[in-house]
């Protein structure tokens, strides 16, 4: 496997948010800001990797009719490490996510991930697509959580950039989501066309 | 390697091991990150009772006080400076948010006047309810802020309603929310006194 | 009273789809014709009150009494799992032709953040049981409502003549932006 590929693929040709069209939940859920996008981004490419590690590692293990069970409780276990290392050391991210963390268990990214890759590949190779998987997830995140701040309220990672008289409050409600999401969605497939 | 055969046996025992583990490594994780854990919500708390009091060297134990009406007591913060009382720091909620509960630090002086808050917890919509973090502290416009009056002297609902204080403008019902939280801390903090006289030391 | 103000809330002022962002990619991947939108919502429907309730008891009885808040996570999703399963099963003998329809959003149910999210809202909003199912079957008719209208939007939506580049998934984001923009004018409801 070439692994610069496996490295790469979860930018563009893969990105699980603009080409697969999974993980919509947090997507529109958490990218009312850059940061947020970030910090959400992060959480989940740290259980998309360890997930993928040790599914990878006890593949063979498992009986073929538990294993969607068997991974899900594998993921949980590192989604509430995330929940309870975020709590104890980055407080204001965790209140910003919210609900959003506990629901790294059901962003299909995840299980769509353990499933279509890590139970069918070595260990390395799955440590490197989950990192792929989850940069390529952080990028979009960041990058839709930009424009929704610099457009919904004029600040970018919480620097002002123009004045909030300015600014279009829709973006960051939950229309401005949707919508900046789908022409993001459509400049991108125009990009991958060329 | 063949993957293990889907018998009953096997499904069952490979859920409750992985279970078993999974548990267990987390319980681990629970009990290192049980200390941080407290200690962030420790800090968080001091630092919102910084904000909303004058400057104080000593805190004393928070204790509950019963609200008048609805369920929930309030924890009650005394600060002292040179063994004097400066203030008190009242933690104080309203369920009547736009999208449910909304926590907010209160700081009352010694003349019995709002000093400052810090909303400690809220869901609100961003641009609109939320704006009341700073809305109802604006020192560039009285008639919204609340600091340095008093719900005995100044009517403690928004303009709409025949009050004294301009609600966020759009979003009346944040308003009346976050008014019902501060009101509710000044009950309390007048029933506290009440049943205190003398025993404020 | 305030479970007028639960059920008003659930199901428009705060819609579990298109204001709280829950249960999109069923949103997305079910609602292209009515009738699957109609199949897809009950069972979500039937899935999330008996999830909340569950969840409910385990959370109240189990894990707080013994102090193993920390294993919600797990426990949850895996309640949750084994009740899409029993759907699964019943479904199949029930009605045959529907179990085919929903095809493989069936036991992505599992999956649906619609689920795990009401079940974790209830917890946190500390309702009581019969709070917790009104809220339930509350934003269970939300997510039935925003998905079968939706259903309809983007069957008209399809015959329409849609610029190239926003075909598929651009336009029925921006058609769920405009119906969550309806939707926002519900706020001075409650």
């Amino acid at each position: 496997m070439n692994q610069w590929k496996n490295f790469t693929k979860g930018f563009i040709k893969e990105n699980p948010v603009f080409v697969l069209v999974l993980g919509m939940c947090p997507t529109l859920g958490v990218t009312s800001s850059a940061i947020n996008g970030l910090g959400m981004g992060l959480a989940t490419t740290f259980v998309l990797v360890m997930a993928n590690i040790v599914i990878s590692m006890v593949k063979s293990f498992i009986p073929e009719k538990v294993r969607i069970p068997s991974f899900i409780v594998i993921i949980a276990a590192f989604v509430t490490v995330v929940q309870l290392m975020m709590q104890a050391y980055l407080p204001s991210l965790y209140k910003s996510l919210g609900l959003f963390i506990p629901l790294i268990v059901v962003n299909c990214i995840v299980l769509g991930r353990a499933e279509a890759f890590a139970s069918k590949n070595n260990i390395i190779s799955s440590a490197i697509d989950g990192l792929s998987i989850g940069l390529g997830f952080s990028f979009a995140l960041v990058l839709l959580g930009g424009i929704r701040e610099i457009l919904g309220s004029g600040k970018i990672f919480d620097i002002t950039l123009y004045s909030e008289n300015y600014v279009s409050l829709i973006f960051v409600l939950a229309p401005g989501a949707f919508i900046v999401l789908g022409y993001l969605i459509a400049f991108i497939n125009q990009i991958r066309k060329s | 390697m063949a993957q293990r055969e889907s018998t009953f046996i096997n499904m069952v025992v490979t859920l409750f091991v992985i279970t078993l583990i999974a548990g267990g490594t987390l319980g681990y994780v629970y009990t290192l990150t049980e200390a941080p854990i407290a200690i962030a919500k420790e800090k968080a708390q001091k630092e919102a009772i910084k904000t909303v009091l004058p400057e104080f060297d000593k805190l004393s134990n928070p204790f509950k006080v019963a609200a008048e009406e609805g369920s929930d007591s309030l924890e009650f913060f005394l600060a002292y400076k040179n063994n004097e009382l400066v203030g008190t720091a009242i933690k104080t909620y309203t369920k009547k948010g736009f999208s449910g509960l909304v926590s907010i630090m209160a700081g009352v002086d010694t003349d019995g006047n709002i000093c400052g808050y810090q909303v400690l917890e809220h869901a609100e919509t961003p641009g609109l309810g939320s704006k009341m973090t700073t809305w109802f502290k604006s020192t560039e416009k009285p008639k919204q802020s609340i600091i340095g009056k008093s719900p005995k002297t100044t009517k403690f609902t928004v303009s709409k309603d025949g009050g004294d204080i301009d609600a966020i403008t759009a979003s009346t019902i944040s308003s009346r929310a976050f008014l019902d939280a501060i009101v509710r801390a000044y009950n309390s903090y007048e029933k506290n006194l009440e049943s205190n006289t003398g025993n404020k030391k | 009273m305030s479970y007028i103000i639960i059920i008003i809330g659930a199901i428009l002022v705060n819609n579990i789809v298109l204001m709280q962002f829950l249960g999109i990619c069923p949103f997305l991947g079910v609602s292209k014709k009515i009738s699957t939108a109609i199949g897809m919502g009950g069972a979500v429907a039937f899935v999330l009150v008996l999830a909340t309730i569950v969840t409910y008891l385990i959370q109240n009885y189990i894990l707080n009494a013994f102090g193993l808040g920390y294993l919600q996570t797990i426990v949850f999703i895996l309640i949750i799992a084994a009740l899409v399963q029993m759907v699964e099963i019943i479904l199949k003998k029930v009605s045959p032709p529907m179990y085919q329809a929903l095809g493989i959003f069936l036991p992505l149910i599992t999956t649906n953040c619609a689920i795990l999210g009401v079940a974790l809202l209830t917890i946190q909003k500390e309702f009581n049981l019969v709070e917790g199912v009104v809220f339930a079957i509350s934003n269970a008719i939300g997510f039935a409502l925003a998905l079968i209208i939706f259903a309809g939007i983007r069957e008209h939506v399809d015959m329409q003549n849609v610029p190239k580049g926003l075909k598929g998934t651009p336009i029925a984001l921006i058609a769920a932006g405009i119906l969550a923009m309806a939707f926002m004018g519900f706020s001075g409801l409650v």
